[in-house]
């Protein structure tokens, strides 16, 4: 009995060490001296970044890079709790909407003494990660534009040529020759067109737009285009704003305007949007929308839809005068805490270095942050055979067009909260645009706290 | 005189006559018992006790302190004394997810625990198919989450087969998570399904004690089913169902998983139920003091009602024996 006690109780410690040791290795990132650990989500990205791992590995020898991607949602929650458990990546792909947060916290590492350029990339695109203290918390890696998706064929049956497409303007008056192209790509069950007399708006077959929800605070690739071409931006700052401009008058007749297409029949109302199950991407996959309006990150997947050609066309050019797209970018950001500090610098240099953006342009997936790189990716989608110039003309025309960069401020996770269920309000519940006045006064406290 | 002894153990939790009867029993028990069986009881028991000291008792007097604090994890906590509280109580979206779970909670208790009774009486009374007790089961081997993406699909107002069902009877379709009006109903019907059989189950269970020959015997005085449903079946299965809907209140009010992968708390907060609010505050905007005070609140409500759950139903007392 002496012995068996003995037994069990050393097999119960030795499950507890087991367990405690378990645990401290499955919650560090499995870092040492040489080896420097990054995160990404994208998976269509991985093949791209391996090839700058070995490249980077050949040039800096004894160093090893440790990649790990992960789906967007269980990216950041891991990546929250990998802050606070202290088992964080050395290098994290960052994204500008969580950037404002984590600089807060200030979880991240200044990154001034990399010698990023301003000039050495797409214009706005470095700027963008300089935090409110002067500092520089990421390295631009790409960037993104918005262009509208659509059906060649269904735009055909309409009678739209591409050209046509790409020369739309638009108004929150009568909408203008947008409204009317969107209009006429809409049918409903009877064959009519939205344009038509005895247009059937209860029972449309085919919607001219796909629905993408109500956009939360930014409206990327919703009504963002349409706001910022008519003169209307997110803060008082280009960056680090204190004020957001919700209860504006002009943003207020856009967002009524545009909300108004899906009461028209002519854009899929918020019901049939589902972020899990049915996104804009797949009502124009699945033949229910003629077109879409998204980012350049899903080119390869509206290009992959079998059985069907989808193009692309600019933003309608606005009251303003002029066209409108949201250029975002991601960045790579060093943890403060990171282990190896020294390598993961070097590694973030080598990914903002032309080298590598070149490599990753050459997988044709995402547009690099380098002209260089922009270059090497033009000309991998057009050995593909997509046209990606909706995309690339907005950087390139000054004239024409104006590019505005994502809302940067501090509580964006809060802006979010609260702009999320108003715009759906509005959108879903049909709530009159003033409401946003309320809901901008409680964005504006906490942002003054 | 035979029958009539061996017949109270049978009406009697097993060893309780016996028990009675040799009460002295207990000192030859502990007469067995060998020098170290205490201490082994120990190492046994040593793990469960760990982990609830670990995952249980220290991660709620946490969240207790935590919830008079301001708090982003990665800075010290500040006191704030009652501030987060005073937050919740003029917080209009704590209200309204409160109301919203509380709605869940109805709708998802009322018609899981019908649907249960019924399954189980049905399986009690009908069939002795260990087949059919497997189906019934079935829906619970799924996860909550493949439950809800597979619900998700089959209900897309655009795409999903069942409004293609609808629509081939000739009716409109319907925004099943959608819409205002629908979500929360439909999230609990998913939820339903999904643990509907679990419920059966343990209801089921509860009728297997009930002694046959009581339902013999209100045969032989010609009474119906539906009578002896009312009259022998609910009394006596009164405790296990007093238990089976605490322990189903507490799981309903702790919803989370089924709304995050349907709706993530949409349209327009309709199914922003406490669980998702107090996630989205601590791990979305790292708000950690307000959403533990949420969490005590919770925690509050919860124990509330289950005290009362377990006066009013006398959920410790049995009618059998």
């Amino acid at each position: 009995m002496r012995f068996r006690f003995r037994t069990v109780g050393a097999l119960a410690v030795a499950l507890a060490l087991s367990l405690t040791a378990g645990c401290a290795q499955d919650g560090g990132t499995g870092s040492s001296s040489n080896t420097v650990t990054y995160w990404l989500w994208d998976a269509n990205q991985l093949p791209a970044y391996e090839a700058c791992a070995k490249d980077f590995e050949k040039q800096n020898p004894g160093l090893n890079v440790q990649i790990t991607q992960m789906g967007w949602d269980d990216y950041w929650t891991k990546l929250t709790a990998s802050f606070i458990a202290g088992t964080q990546p050395d290098v994290f792909t960052d994204h500008i909407q969580k950037f404002g947060q984590f600089a807060d916290l200030q979880v991240l590492e200044p990154l001034d003494d990399l010698g990023i350029k301003d000039s050495d990339y797409q214009p706005g695109l470095a700027a963008n990660w300089i935090g409110q203290d002067g500092h520089r918390y990421g390295a631009p890696k790409d960037w993104d534009t918005v262009a509208l998706f659509y059906n060649e064929k269904m735009a055909q049956d309409a009678g739209l040529t591409g050209e046509q497409l790409g020369n739309l303007s638009w108004n929150p008056k009568d909408g203008g020759s947008f409204e009317k192209a969107i209009a006429h790509l809409t049918v409903d069950k009877n064959g009519k067109r939205g344009d038509e007399p005895g247009f059937d708006k209860n029972n449309v077959k085919v919607y001219g737009l796909a629905s993408k929800g109500g956009g939360y605070a930014d409206g990327q690739t919703q009504w963002s285009s349409f706001a910022a071409s008519a003169g209307w931006s997110y803060t008082d700052k280009k960056r680090w704003g204190t004020e957001y401009q919700y209860d504006d008058k002009t943003f207020q007749s856009v967002i009524k305007w545009f909300f108004g297409l899906a009461k028209k029949g002519y854009m899929a109302p918020l019901s049939d949007y589902n972020s899990q199950s049915n996104e804009g991407n797949v009502q124009v996959a699945a033949g229910k929308a003629a077109s879409s309006l998204d980012g350049a990150w899903m080119i390869s997947t509206y290009a992959g839809f079998k059985g069907m050609k989808i193009r692309t066309a600019l933003t309608p050019e606005g009251p303003t005068g002029k066209r409108a797209t949201m250029m975002n970018g991601l960045a790579d950001s060093i943890t403060k805490n990171a282990r190896n500090k020294a390598g993961a610098k070097k590694w973030v240099k080598y990914l903002a270095s032309n080298e590598c953006q070149t490599t990753v342009g050459r997988s044709g997936i995402v547009f690099p942050a380098t002209p260089d790189g922009t270059d090497a990716a033009v000309a991998a989608y057009e050995k593909k055979g997509i046209d990606v110039s909706a995309f690339t003309e907005p950087v390139a025309d000054k004239k024409d067009f104006t590019t505005f960069s994502y809302p940067i401020t501090g509580y964006a996770a809060d802006v979010q909260a609260l702009m999320e269920p108003a715009m759906e309000d509005i959108y879903g519940n049909g709530k009159p645009v003033s409401s946003l006045d309320q809901t901008n006064d409680q964005i504006n406290l906490i942002l003054s706290q | 005189m035979t029958i009539a002894s061996s017949s109270p153990p049978s009406r009697l939790p097993p060893g309780a006559a016996e028990g009675a009867r040799t009460r002295p029993s207990t000192n030859r028990a502990k007469a067995s018992e060998k020098p170290g069986d205490g201490r082994l009881a120990a190492v046994f028991l040593a793990p469960a006790m760990l982990g609830f000291l670990v995952f249980l008792l220290w991660p709620t007097l946490r969240g207790i302190y935590l919830s008079f604090t301001d708090f982003n994890l990665l800075t010290p906590a500040e006191w704030v004394g009652l501030d987060n509280y005073v937050r919740m109580v003029n917080d209009p979206i704590f209200w309204n997810s409160l109301w919203v779970t509380v709605e869940y909670v109805i709708l998802n208790i009322g018609v899981q625990t019908v649907a249960a009774l019924a399954i189980a009486v049905l399986l009690q009374r009908l069939t002795q198919s260990s087949v059919l007790r497997g189906i019934v089961l079935a829906p619970y081997l799924m996860s909550n989450v493949v439950a809800g993406i597979v619900w998700l699909w089959i209900l897309d107002t655009q795409l999903g087969i069942g409004n293609e069902i609808i629509v081939g009877l000739g009716f409109d379709r319907i925004p099943f998570l959608a819409d205002e009006t629908w979500a929360i109903p439909t999230i609990a019907m998913i939820n339903v399904w999904r643990h509907v059989g679990y419920t059966a189950l343990l209801l089921f269970a509860g009728l297997m004690a009930i002694p046959n020959d009581m339902y013999e015997a209100a045969k032989v005085d010609g009474a119906s089913e539906w009578r002896m449903f009312w009259r022998i079946t609910m009394p006596l299965l009164r405790p296990v169902l007093a238990v089976v809907l605490i322990m189903t209140v507490i799981g309903s009010f702790q919803v989370f998983d089924t709304v995050a992968v349907t709706t993530d708390g949409g349209p327009a907060n309709a199914t922003n139920v406490l669980q998702l609010y107090i996630y989205d505050s601590a791990f979305g905007r790292f708000q950690f003091g307000y959403a533990s005070a949420m969490s005590v609140a919770l925690l509050v409500v919860l124990s509330a009602i289950t005290i009362l759950q377990y006066r009013l139903t006398r959920a410790g007392q049995t009618d059998l024996g």
